[in-house]
């Protein structure tokens, strides 16, 4: 069907729908020769290692002047096989994994998954650890926006933005850290529950951040919001209306500054999302200012669930009873780091023969989860992350495809960036908030 | 729920030896009630198309943990999108995601060994739904819904590029993660997980399956 030639730098193919072009630069001349426009017509090649390009993203811009006429999008310079790899793994091993891919939000990986692993098991969590769950998220919410909003200020050339957006951002990590141990990559929500209780300084140190954050967030605006400079690189820039992102299937902070209150948190409420009190943040601009303001306001949205959080802490198991699921460690911190308790150890190894086995059948073996599928959605930071989850009654899944907000979303590219300036492109890019560890997974 | 059947290897790489404890494929139908809004929406469905069409179209209904699934035979997936997204009691707006399930080896014969799967999503009346179309590996041609869901573009993409499903009137279906001149389809189950060299800088590093011995 196809013939490929073997020049490095013109590739093309022949195919029944015609001849197919590999655009990797160096074929100027025999792509455009006959072309009567071609004096005027320039193709630019932005990325994948573009400061400006939001990570690993590589562009091709048609532009006639500084307006650009086409513009695609060139993806896959991360992918890691991650899908593939959770089918070699066992269920609790895949938390592991999928935290790896929208890396500036892997608590919503981490939960999406978990809840699809046990919608599959039928089970649910105890209350203790639906509230540490929604914590974490919004702790993370906030930290993910904040990158979206420096990395936005960053290419924007608002470099104060980005290195208050950063710093705001290293409260939070903090924060993660002393509750996951990790930065970030956590791994911490499980199947079942999460992997530890919150240290018992935890709720102190949150209270803390609670205290300055909303001063910090009212800084953004003091900042950005009614800058001159920010407002003209902003507004107007990168426009795709309601019907647009329904289309092109765009959810999340791009949706809702369109004016489309749309939030999974509210439509279709998970880890008891209907019992905390906030609001959906909507602007009607559909523009790149738009989604600024909208992430600006949900991160207070998210102190506010936090706080909450907060209050209805009770005491109580993180993960749930049956000891055929719940991974068996109580970790204690040692003199090598995390690992399980002295009193674990010697009931596995001097008391409890059935705790044996179970301690070995689950750690190199795992649970088996019941045939059939499902489709969990939640609202991360950047929309709808979605986990398709197929188990075959095994120890592993079937399959796990990940519906990524930012796989999804950046599609909208070229219609926000077609008919614009080539700087706006940027200003575009920037306001979907790809991540591309999670766009290619 | 414990078995000691199979390798108990999850590194991956012992050439994996898979726990085969039945199938992933549902063959059973779902009889009414379904429950919850599925009766209702179902009865609209069947009303839009019409009783003949809805025969033709809708193979199997499937409900199961709370999550409806038709199986949908192929000629008629464009027509059913259609009626599914412009339809007013049904108004599925939002295509939330594309993708492929290789059932080769899970209970699932040959003719339906590769599934593309839709979760659709209506936003007017909070409803999600999943298609689910099945195709030989032989024959693995499904229509493009790109004409009715732009966003299917890259999801088709992706499910070409790891499945090989091809998706008939896609506008340009090229790889889209792997690079384009990649052979094979890394996501299909007879894809073996490492096995590939990595050329790097003239050296050649061995797949990790083959460094050293995990079995």
């Amino acid at each position: 069907m196809s013939t490929t030639t073997s020049d490095p730098y013109a590739g093309s193919r022949d195919t029944t729908e015609g001849r197919v072009y590999t655009v990797t630069g160096g074929d100027w001349d025999s792509t455009f020769s006959g072309d009567p426009m071609s004096e005027e017509r320039l193709v630019v090649n932005m990325g994948p290692q573009h400061p400006s390009t939001h990570g690993v993203l590589r562009l091709v811009l048609d532009l006639e002047g500084e307006t650009v006429t086409k513009a695609r999008v060139v993806i896959g310079y991360l992918h890691t096989g991650i899908e593939k790899n959770t089918e070699y793994r066992n269920w609790t091993q895949g938390t592991t994994f999928v935290t790896r891919m929208d890396y500036l939000a892997p608590l919503f990986n981490e939960t999406a998954y978990c809840l699809a692993v046990e919608k599959l098991l039928g089970i649910e969590v105890p209350p203790r650890a639906q509230v540490i769950r929604v914590l974490l998220m919004e702790l993370n919410r906030i930290s993910s926006h904040l990158v979206g909003l420096s990395t936005t200020g960053l290419e924007m050339g608002a470099l104060t933005a980005m290195t208050n957006g950063l710093r705001d951002r290293e409260i939070v990590m903090d924060l993660l850290e002393e509750i996951t141990g990790l930065r970030m990559n956590h791994a911490f929500v499980r199947p079942g529950g999460v992997a530890q209780d919150l240290p018992d300084s935890a709720e102190g140190s949150i209270r803390d951040f609670l205290k300055i954050f909303p001063d910090r967030l009212e800084g953004f605006h003091r900042l950005l919001t009614g800058q001159p400079v920010w407002q003209k690189r902003l507004q107007g820039i990168g426009y795709l209306d309601v019907t647009g992102c329904v289309s092109l299937g765009v959810t999340g902070p791009v949706l809702r500054a369109a004016g489309l209150p749309w939030d999974l948190r509210k439509i279709e409420p998970y880890c008891g999302y209907e019992t905390y009190d906030f609001d959906v943040c909507v602007q009607t601009t559909a523009d790149a200012f738009g989604r600024y303001l909208v992430r600006v306001a949900e991160m207070s949205e998210s102190l506010k669930i936090i706080e909450q959080c907060l209050d209805r802490l009770e005491p109580g198991p993180v993960m749930v009873g049956d000891k055929k699921i719940a991974w068996p460690a109580q970790l204690s911190l040692g003199p090598d780091g995390m690992g399980n308790s002295l009193e674990h150890v010697s009931k596995i190894m001097g008391q409890s023969m059935e705790a044996l086995i179970h301690h070995f059948k689950l750690v190199t073996e795992g649970f088996r989860v019941p045939p059939g599928q499902v489709y969990v959605p939640i609202e991360s930071p950047r929309g709808e992350l979605g986990y398709h989850v197929v188990s075959d009654g095994g120890t592993r899944p079937w399959r796990v495809h990940v519906r990524d907000p930012s796989f999804v979303n950046l599609q909208a590219t070229a219609a926000m960036s077609e008919g614009g300036l080539i700087a706006d492109v940027i200003a575009s890019i920037a306001s979907i908030d790809p991540v591309m560890g999670g766009v290619d997974r | 729920m414990f078995g000691a059947s199979g390798s108990g290897d999850t590194s991956g790489f012992g050439g994996l030896v898979r726990v085969a404890p039945g199938s992933a494929v549902t063959s059973h139908s779902s009889e009414r009630p379904y429950g919850g809004y599925f009766d209702d929406l179902m009865d609209a469905i069947e009303f839009a198309l019409g009783p003949k069409r809805f025969a033709a179209t809708v193979q199997r209904v499937v409900v199961d943990r709370g999550e409806l699934t038709l199986y949908v035979a192929r000629e008629r997936l464009v027509k059913l999108c259609q009626t599914l997204r412009d339809h007013k009691a049904l108004r599925f707006e939002l295509l939330s995601s594309v993708s492929g399930v290789d059932y080769l080896g899970s209970g699932g014969t040959q003719e339906d060994r590769l599934h593309a799967v839709y979760h659709v999503t209506s936003m007017t009346f909070r409803r999600r739904i999943r298609l689910e179309v099945a195709v030989p590996d032989d024959d693995a041609t499904i229509p493009s819904v790109t004409g009715l869901y732009p966003t299917a573009d890259w999801q088709e993409r992706e499910t070409w590029d790891m499945f090989g499903i091809d998706f008939a009137g896609h506008p340009g279906l090229t790889r889209i993660l792997m690079p384009d001149d990649w052979d094979g389809f890394p996501q299909r189950k007879d894809y073996p997980l490492g096995g590939v060299p990595v050329d790097y800088k003239g050296a050649t590093i061995p797949p990790p399956d083959e460094r050293r011995s995990y079995r």
